[in-house]
């Protein structure tokens, strides 16, 4: 998508979602938005409803846990003051473009955002993922379960404060003779430690 | 009068028409589903989460695990997308490379569903003859990556390495004499090039024969025509793309519409379905497999004329030579940071997508500049589609439901992640 074409959505979108839209961002020729959990089913509806958006597709929607990020997050909010957050990824295939819609919901311990189902069906697996992984709930969503764990998985795997070797493991037990469900024998280890730079690095003191 | 009640009944997760380990739940009365519930994430490995603790390269080679049927187009996607973070250029050479596999993974691609859905609907011969084809294509594989299905070819900045000047041969054997293996090695007398050149001349014909065992097939067609119709803009509601999407009649590839790479530069066509049906994406697929072979070729005759570095020489992304590495300092603290530390990306978040096989693939990272992603989401095509499987199911035959799973063109590496 070429430059103009995303300025020229920009101003639209401005014009269009007027006072809901908290923040637009253009960033390596993608644009980002946004807008406040309480205006998200009005936003997504105009997004897809009024002639000059059209995003008759809703290619992802994601979870993220900002918890362990190490700068101030996306527009200005402060480290750990919004947890979680749901990206939509929206396409527009009429009109040939693409938009980010960023939402961070305002409670960290009972996360829940309203469903989007009935503007783009799509999103009813995208927020069974979301909920499975992250635990976000999503209000008036027909069919919330868990989707890509095990029955009877406890937890949200895709947590910061998940350990990446997990609680519980499974394994055949051969004088009971079936599976069974035990705490996790291994010890977490690090392979390669997470770094970030300070801004300055490796620019020189001179 | 006795009652009458639907009948609940599990199909999978271990049944050969599944394509893997699909569970489903399904509602039937008599022969007729009226709900098919399908139970994923039998093969969830957290590939994200794995992702997010490792860096940037050493998650390349999950990618190939995602849809281990059209493993560089993986690759590609999440190459794309540290590419977009770190904004550096990708060799012209190594685009056309990328290019030119990613078109030989799609026939790939399309060569199993073609097999698999033929075997599912009761054709059991295509399966032999794609997997020939098939073989050839691997062996391409092996020739420039050492690896026949997990490749780990495209690197962020470019690729490993250049195409190989040989191709491996056959060498004789208790079951092959020297007289066979001499025909069978006829065609890998020159360059990997020379070897697919001589593919994409031998491939039309295998198409053509595919083509005459089913197109016009009385039974192939009582399976497929109109099952699992939608409608395009139901299809685009439900978040289809790729073939899927065409077969319903709507004209949309990222490799024309959102150009990336070199496709700009490449002459191909979008083929477009009419009815929405199993049938015409059956249409769509093969039309594609023609198309991609046409790509192949205007590629091995560009890279036959031009040769040229195939990986960036920035060295805080791609690795340095073997040699500098041995003689010179400062590679040699290149390669240990490089491969210790791993790259840093700048902070920001970027989504690259390419034209999967199956629909659209892309990767989206998030990075708070370490070296690793913050958050990497993984945007598999399939999942949409299979999301999709109760609305296309319902009002079906069983039996349908096996030809639907196929023509979604369902690989379980992809959607469970």
């Amino acid at each position: 998508m070429t430059d103009n074409r995303i300025d020229k959505l920009a101003v639209n979108l401005q014009q269009i979602l007027s006072d809901r839209l908290v923040d637009i961002n253009h960033a390596l020729g993608e644009l980002t938005v946004l807008i406040h959990s309480q205006d998200l089913p009005d936003v997504a509806e105009a997004l897809k409803s009024h002639a000059d958006l059209g995003f008759d597709t809703l290619i992802d929607l994601c979870g993220v846990d900002y918890s362990k990020y190490t700068t101030n997050t996306h527009a200005g909010y402060k480290r750990g003051e919004r947890r979680f957050a749901v990206v939509y990824h929206l396409l527009s295939v009429k009109h040939n473009h693409r938009l980010r819609m960023r939402v961070f919901i305002e409670d960290n311990e009972f996360p829940m955002l309203d469903s989007v189902m009935h503007i783009w069906p799509s999103a009813n697996w995208f927020e069974r993922e979301a909920f499975d992984l992250f635990g976000v709930v999503f209000n008036n969503h027909p069919d919330l379960r868990r989707i890509l764990t095990d029955y009877g998985f406890i937890g949200n795997p895709f947590r910061k404060d998940f350990p990446l070797s997990g609680h519980m493991e499974m394994q055949y037990d051969p004088e009971q003779k079936r599976v069974v469900y035990q705490p996790v024998t291994i010890e977490p280890r690090e392979i390669t430690p997470y770094i970030v730079r300070e801004e300055q690095y490796g620019k020189g003191e001179a | 009068m006795a009652e009458i009640r639907n009948y609940t009944m599990n199909f999978g997760p271990q049944h050969p028409a599944a394509h893997g380990v699909l569970r489903l739940v399904m509602e039937l009365d008599g022969e007729v589903i009226r709900r098919a519930d399908p139970h994923i994430g039998l093969l969830h490995r957290a590939t994200e989460k794995l992702a997010e603790n490792k860096t940037y390269i050493q998650s390349v080679p999950y990618m190939d695990r995602l849809d281990y049927v059209s493993m560089m187009v993986n690759e590609h996607a999440y190459v794309m997308a540290i590419e977009k973070l770190l904004q550096i250029d990708v060799p012209i050479r190594a685009q056309y490379i990328r290019v030119m596999f990613d078109e030989i993974t799609r026939i790939l691609n399309h060569l199993l569903w073609l097999g698999a859905h033929a075997l599912d609907v009761g054709a059991m011969t295509v399966f032999l003859y794609t997997f020939r084809e098939r073989e050839d294509l691997m062996d391409c594989y092996e020739a420039v990556s050492g690896a026949r299905l997990h490749a780990a070819y495209y690197r962020p900045g470019g690729v490993y390495r250049d195409l190989p000047d040989s191709m491996p041969q056959y060498q004789s054997s208790a079951i092959h004499d020297e007289k066979t293996t001499k025909v069978r090695n006829e065609n890998r007398q020159g360059s990997l090039l020379d070897f697919i050149e001589d593919f994409t001349r031998r491939f039309p014909g295998y198409v053509d024969d595919y083509e005459t065992l089913l197109t016009d097939n009385r039974i192939w067609k009582q399976r497929l025509v109109d099952i699992g119709v939608v409608s395009p803009d139901r299809a685009k509601a439900l978040g289809f793309t790729g073939p899927m999407l065409r077969g319903s009649g709507v004209e949309w590839d990222l490799r024309k519409k959102q150009s990336y790479e070199v496709y700009d530069r490449v002459d191909f066509d979008i083929p477009v379905g009419v009815n929405g049906d199993c049938y015409d994406r059956y249409l769509v697929r093969i039309e594609e497999m023609r198309q991609s072979n046409r790509i192949v070729e205007q590629c091995i005759d560009w890279l036959r004329k031009n040769p040229g570095p195939v990986i960036t020489s920035n060295h805080k992304v791609a690795p340095p030579s073997r040699l500098a590495m041995k003689q010179n300092m400062e590679e040699m603290i290149h390669h240990f940071k490089l491969f210790t530390e791993g790259m840093h990306v700048p902070r920001g978040e970027a989504y690259a997508a390419v034209e999967h096989p199956k629909g659209e693939f892309g990767i989206y990272i998030i990075s708070d500049g370490a070296n690793m992603p913050y958050r990497l989401k993984i945007r598999a095509p399939g999942f949409a589609h299979l999301a999709a499987m109760d609305e296309m199911a319902r009002g079906h035959m069983i039996a349908d439901l096996v030809a639907i799973i196929g023509t979604q063109d369902i690989v379980f590496g992809e959607i469970d992640r």
